[in-house]
């Protein structure tokens, strides 16, 4: 039962990091990097650092988002490549 | 960001999510040394917090949660609670950030370290959530600057299209810190 | 004249930082204070003696929060001064002095 919850978060993470590298919406590229982190904080709940996940997932999914928002209304909505 | 936000759902939204977030942000703090989380958690969410207001609200309505400018001042003030109960240690006798030399009467050295580590906790959350707010008023304020030097144009054609994607974007940044607490 | 005696100053504290290394354990020195603490399969670990000692001097039941704030205290004063660097630094930056 435990690795395949591991392999399914593993397989939700490389999908996540593969579509924010691909996708033109910068805003969309946030939302799936945030998946990225909660899905890494699981990761590491499953292997019993539930401190090291508590942190990933409050500064990963929680500030980084909110500063890469920033960012992107600092900046332009779409990526240009 | 600069102004708020035109849809009403965003506000009412983030009125609501701000205590709740804030609450949250307390419990993870000083229930630090009974389960996970502690003083690096706890500021960042309240930082979150203040944030969300900030981005959602304006920085004009969003000056009654936290005023611009005194952030780098408590920022400092938390790495000096942080470094003082280091000193008062080290001037009592001890090491440097050893509690169990801290001045205060009537406790013994196990409940002297569990003091001095619920101090130093606080002086982490105060510094780092003034950190954090002290970087995005400085990112905000050097961007009003320069935009209102530039032409106008480009600015309002952002604000239009900024009014949808908030309503995705901004949703999963508080869902991650609020469901973890809950799990264990 | 000022540039050189920023390269003298550098070379100093490397020389600093290399006597200060030259200092440390070696790695896996048995010897080493931090491998003292023998666990119950008597193997010299660095966790034993936090996992046997974290309650009993602190009276805090979460272990890792006794680590984090009281035995590496200065690490995390070091963290905490990493935050606070950042965001002087933002604010050196990208704040303009108003005329």
């Amino acid at each position: 039962m435990h690795w395949e919850i591991e392999l399914l978060m593993m397989l939700v993470m490389i999908t996540a990091a593969l579509i924010a590298l691909h996708i033109r919406s910068l805003l969309a590229a946030v939302v799936t990097l945030n998946i990225f982190s909660f899905m890494s904080a699981g990761l590491m709940v499953s292997m019993g650092a539930i401190d090291v996940a508590f942190t990933e997932a409050v500064v990963g999914a929680g500030a980084v988002g909110i500063f890469n928002i920033l960012a992107i209304f600092c900046t332009t909505r779409s990526s240009l490549d | 960001m600069k102004s708020a936000s035109t849809s009403p759902i965003i506000q009412v939204a983030i009125r609501g999510l701000m205590p709740v977030i804030q609450l949250v942000a307390l419990y993870v703090f000083f229930h630090g040394h009974y389960s996970p989380g502690g003083g690096f958690q706890g500021g960042v969410l309240l930082a979150v917090s203040v944030m969300l207001g900030r981005l959602a609200l304006g920085m004009d309505m969003s000056q009654v949660v936290f005023r611009t400018g005194i952030a780098v001042g408590l920022s400092a003030l938390g790495v000096l609670i942080y470094a003082s109960t280091g000193l008062a240690a080290l001037l009592a006798g001890g090491e440097f950030l050893n509690y169990a030399f801290l001045p205060i009467p009537g406790l013994d050295p196990p409940g002297l370290r569990n003091l001095g580590i619920l101090l130093i906790e606080a002086g982490v959350t105060v510094g780092v959530m003034m950190a954090l707010i002290a970087i995005y008023d400085e990112i905000v304020d050097s961007r009003g600057e320069a935009s209102a030097t530039a032409t106008p144009e480009p600015e309002a054609r952002r604000m239009e299209d900024v009014r949808k994607p908030r309503e995705k974007g901004v949703d999963p940044g508080p869902e991650g810190p609020e469901r973890t607490p809950v799990a264990p | 004249m000022r540039k050189s005696f920023h390269w003298l100053l550098l070379l100093a504290l490397g020389v600093l930082l290399a006597l200060a290394v030259c200092g440390l354990p070696a790695r896996g020195d048995l010897k080493a204070p931090s491998h003292r603490a023998i666990n119950p399969a008597g193997a010299p670990v660095a966790g034993t003696y936090y996992i046997r000692h974290a309650y009993a001097d602190a009276r805090t039941p979460n272990m890792v929060t006794v680590i984090l704030a009281d035995y590496r205290g200065f690490d995390t004063l070091g963290e905490t001064l990493v935050v606070f660097t950042g965001s002087v630094s933002v604010l050196f930056i990208l704040r303009r002095r108003k005329p």
